[in-house]
Formats: structure tokens, sequence, C-alpha cells
């Protein structure tokens, strides 16, 4: 039993790692730890997604807390729907050229309670499935950092339904589906460092070029309004964190041990050396700071977390968040785009770091099935991460450039400026997160009449 | 009668609002407000963005009272409210022409 057991993750650790294509008869049969485990993962990763809007809630202003916040709530609802239509498969459906998965998988054809032969085979395939779809929802959430306060809600629906079926999905192949171009050319990425972090950090950073600063940016303060949610929201990334890492194992077992260890000592060591550069910096040693600092080093210890030792996860974190705070507070204001929330500063910067850093740091003595790095003599790792970053910010930023063209044929893709005046929150969605109360009523308020909702109707009465 | 309306630091209120109630004063409308002044203002830092905030939360109490009383009030709340550094605050004070109980209609002194 433990031997058949073993076995069946290293085959399942060959295949995602080293040997796709290789076809072994084995049977594949479910193990029920490894099924437990990673069902319980992938409701961890998808409490990131409402921990991301909180993240994102509490640092933009009040009047668009709402919009913001829906942004990532309704990717969850969104990017459900096209999984199981049709993006698991374009993403993990049998190959076409080592570029993108098939549409044989669509509807989940295929996919069902009985393991996949190819991935994670110790668990049902619907298990693997599911964890993987939590990983499209966060992506396509991250982007919104970017765009928060101007972009519109139809705009951004239908961007990011084309994103993650047009990037998303053949990038998530070429990393993790067998037979994709760069898991066969060798580079690292355990659980989403390129896929997750670069991609939608730079295709945050091409949309806030294209949609243009917000109204006022640089003369008006646009400081946080809420930021115990801001502080909320990371802990409970941090915490769904190690369902996304220790997850990306496929199985209860020690490497996945490995990986929640990293994991949390990287965000430990990124959330003090964030506060230690900020405290040098600018004097005062912040909470936003460390909750930021935080995040970046879970980023980037992300695609090294099945590869490094706890000690070189603490230097990814300390660079991790010197690095972050840097481009976030140096950086930016030098070239003067509007990432309104940090999306590149934090996952695209943080993830380029983690992407090198695990060329840096990777050693088979943490995991026999990965490589050695330039500190363990094998300096060439480097060159292949580099090419697989590389790869990825060309294809993500011209594919996210392109697809907010299509996109802006369709609709509008930024808030009128009184829109954005006004708040997103009520000219867009037609709720105000802090109404003015007194004795529990919106102060000024009343029910609409049959003749309000007909002057609505016919236009004369404004409302968006 | 007349109103006296006075900005002060948000720390004093409890301690101006003991003091006048000793004295008699039953009645007062207290709000917080943003002001600034001689006292300029702040700086915060947001991910590294310095932001200078010149606009300073203060509170701002108005109670309109007996034109015999109010010397000695505006008095109470000077000595109270003082602590000698930039940003004490300042008090103003203007006639009332007239002031009415809206429960039993009594007007002027007799509704304050």
């Amino acid at each position: 039993m433990k031997i058949s057991k073993v076995g069946l993750i290293l085959w399942t650790m060959l295949v995602l790692l080293a040997v796709p294509g290789l076809a072994w008869a084995a049977e594949p049969t479910i193990d029920t730890g490894d099924t437990t485990f990673i069902m319980l993962c992938s409701a961890l990763v998808m409490i990131m997604t409402p921990g991301l809007a909180l993240f994102y809630g509490g640092m933009v202003r009040k009047k668009n807390v709402l919009s913001t916040i829906m942004q990532s709530f309704i990717i969850i609802c969104l990017v459900s729907v096209q999984w199981v239509l049709f993006g698991y498969s374009l993403a993990f459906g049998p190959d076409i050229n080592h570029i993108v998965g098939s549409l044989s998988w669509a509807g989940l054809s295929g996919v069902g309670q009985v393991p996949s032969d190819t991935y994670g085979t110790t668990v049902p395939h619907y298990v693997f499935m599911v964890f993987q779809l939590m990983f499209a929802i966060i992506t396509a959430a991250i982007i919104s950092g970017s765009v928060a306060e101007r972009m519109r809600f139809p705009a951004f629906l239908l961007f990011a339904l084309l994103w993650t079926t047009f990037v998303y999905d053949p990038l998530a192949h070429w990393v993790w589906g067998a037979d994709g171009w760069l898991l066969n050319l060798g580079a690292l990425d355990f659980a989403g460092g390129t896929v997750v972090h670069i991609s939608s950090g730079v295709s945050g950073l091409v949309a806030a070029l294209v949609l243009g600063k917000r109204k006022g940016f640089g003369s008006e303060p646009m400081a946080p309004h809420q930021l115990p949610f801001t502080v909320l929201g990371a802990a409970l990334l941090w915490f769904g964190w190690f369902g996304f890492n220790a997850g990306s194992a496929l199985a209860a077992n020690g490497l996945a041990a490995s990986a929640f260890v990293v994991t949390n000592t990287a965000a430990a060591a990124a959330g003090l050396s964030w506060i230690f550069a900020e405290w040098l910096h600018h004097g005062k040693p912040t909470m936003l700071g460390a909750a930021s600092g935080a995040v970046a080093g879970l980023v980037g210890i992300t695609p090294a977390a099945g590869f490094v030792t706890p000690l070189s996860a603490i230097v990814i974190g300390l660079v991790a968040g010197v690095v972050c705070y840097l481009g976030v507070s140096v950086v930016k204001q030098k070239l003067g785009y509007d990432d309104s929330l940090d999306a590149f500063g934090v996952h695209g910067i943080g993830g380029t770091w983690g992407a090198i850093a695990t060329g840096i740091f990777c050693t088979t003595t943490v995991n026999p099935l990965g490589k050695d790095g330039l500190l363990y003599g094998n300096a060439a790792q480097v060159g292949t991460q580099a090419i697989g970053v590389l790869a990825t910010v060309a294809f993500a930023a011209t594919a996210t450039f392109i697809i907010l063209k299509v996109v802006g044929l369709v609709t509008k893709l930024r808030a009128t400026a009184e829109e954005e005046e006004l708040g997103l929150d009520i000219t867009i969605h037609g709720e105000d997160a802090y109404p003015d109360i007194v004795g529990g009523s919106i102060l000024g308020g009343k029910y609409s009449t049959t003749s309000d909702m007909q002057a609505m109707l016919s236009g004369s009465l404004k409302t968006n | 009668m007349k109103k006296v309306e006075c900005i002060l630091r948000p720390g004093k209120l409890e301690e101006v609002k003991d003091a006048l109630s000793r004295f008699g004063v039953k009645g007062m409308t207290v709000y917080q407000v943003m002001g600034c002044g001689l006292q300029g203002g702040r700086k915060e830092v947001y991910r590294g963005t310095e932001l200078t905030i010149n606009l300073l939360p203060k509170i701002k109490m108005e109670i309109v009272v007996a034109d015999k009383d109010a010397d000695e009030i505006v008095a109470i709340i000077t000595k109270t409210a003082k602590t000698g550094q930039i940003g004490d605050g300042k008090i103003f004070i203007s006639p009332v022409e007239n002031v009415v109980r809206i429960r039993t209609g009594e007007s002027a002194e007799s509704a304050i």
C-alpha cells in the first residue's frame, strides 16, 4: 500500500515536472488522503479571491469600494462557468502543437470522478480540474488592481472573459499542460509565478497604460479609505496561499509540507524587509507596508515553493519585499504610470524576481524531480527561467493590448469624467457602500414611485 | 443672547464639556470638522507616496447662552481648551435674535 502510494506520487511528479508524454500503463487509483487534501486546498485558493477583493477594496477611495470588490467577486462567477464550458479543456486538454489544449474536454467531457491518467493521478479528475479553476479565477482578478477606479464594468467583464480564454488558458498549458513548450524546455514554475503572477501583473500594466491615468492622478490625494479591510484581505491571501503552494504538490506528502513551510517563511521575511525599507526611506513603518510586503513575499516564493529550502525562502522573501517596495514607491513615481493598486508592482515585479530566484536557489535535495540551480552548480537554469519570464511577458503584454482594443470596439473602456468624479459605485452599480445614516435609513432617500421608475426608464431622470 | 461657536482640539472636548456642565450649560451641539489655520498639516505615506494633509480634524461646539453669561463662558472655554501650542482653536461670539423651544413654544432666554 505504502509503496504503491509513493510510486503513484513519483509518477505524478514525473509527468508534471520532467517527463511529459511518457505514457505508463499504471492504473490510476484514488488516494483518499490526497483527495481530501486537494479538495481543501481548492477551497483555500477560492477564498484568496474574496481576500484579494478586500485587499484592493480597502485601498481605493470610498466611492469606488463596491465596484472594486465587484471586479474580483464577479470573476469567481464568470471564470467558474468559462472553465467548465471550455477553459479547462483549452488549458489541460490534449496538446495541440505544445501551445494549447484541444477542445475535446469541453463541457468537462471525459472529466469525472475517475483520476486523469496525466494530471493528479491519485485524485478524481474533477478535483484536479476544480483546483486549477481557482488559479484561473484569482489570476484574472489580480488585473483589476491596475484598472481600479476607472474601468467600466461591462468592459471589464468582457475583457476578463477574453483574457482568461486567450491568455491564461494557453499560458497554463505552456507551463503545466502535458507537452506544453515551457514545460518541455525545463522551466520550473511550481505554483504559478509566471502563469499567475507575471501574466496578471504585466497585463495589468498594459491595461493601466491603455486606459490612462485616473482623473486627478498626481494632483488629488488618493489615499486608501479603509486599511483594516486591506490587512484582513492580505491575511486571507496568506491563509489561502497555503492551499495555492502546498496544494501544488498535488498530494498530501513531504513536498507539500516543504512548500507550506517555505511559503510562510518567505511571506514573513518580505513583510519585515518591506517595512524596514520604508522605515529607512520615509521614516515610518506602515501597516499597509507590512501587508503589501507579505503579499510580495508570497508572490516571490510561488514559483520556487516546491524547489527551495527554508533558508533560501528567507532570502527570496527579503529581496521580494525590498524590490517590490522600490517598484511601487520609486519606479512607479519616476515613470508616472497609474497602476492604481500596484498589480504590476507587486505581482509583475515580485513574480519576475520569484521566477529568477527559482533558477538561483532550486535544489534537487528538496525535490528530486526539480533541478539544481545557480547555487548548486547549474547556472543555466537561470537562463531557462529567464526564457519563461520573457515569453510570458511578451505574450501577455501583446495579447492584452489586442484584447483591450477589441473590447474597446464593442463598449467604452473607461468611465466618463463625471462618473469618476461621483464614483463608480453609484454611477455604474447604483449602490453606496457607506450611506449617511440617520435612524437606519439613507438620508434624503425614499422608495421610488411608479412615476419615478417611468421617468428613469424613459431616460428623463439620469442615473448613470 | 449670544451664540458661542468654538473650534477645539479633539482631545479637549471632554474637559470643555465637563467645565461647561459644572457652570450650568445644559445644551450644546458638537460636530466633527476639518479645518486649517496656523497649525499647517501633516505627512502621510502610502506605499512610498507622500501626501501632505493640511486639513486637520477638529471639534466644533456650538452653544447659545444668555448675554450675562457669555463672557464667563468664553473665559471657561479659553482656560480649559488652552495648551499654549499652535492649533488650540478659536472662539466666535455672535448675537442671536431669538430661540424657540419646539416642544413648548417657549421663546427667548427661557428656551435656552
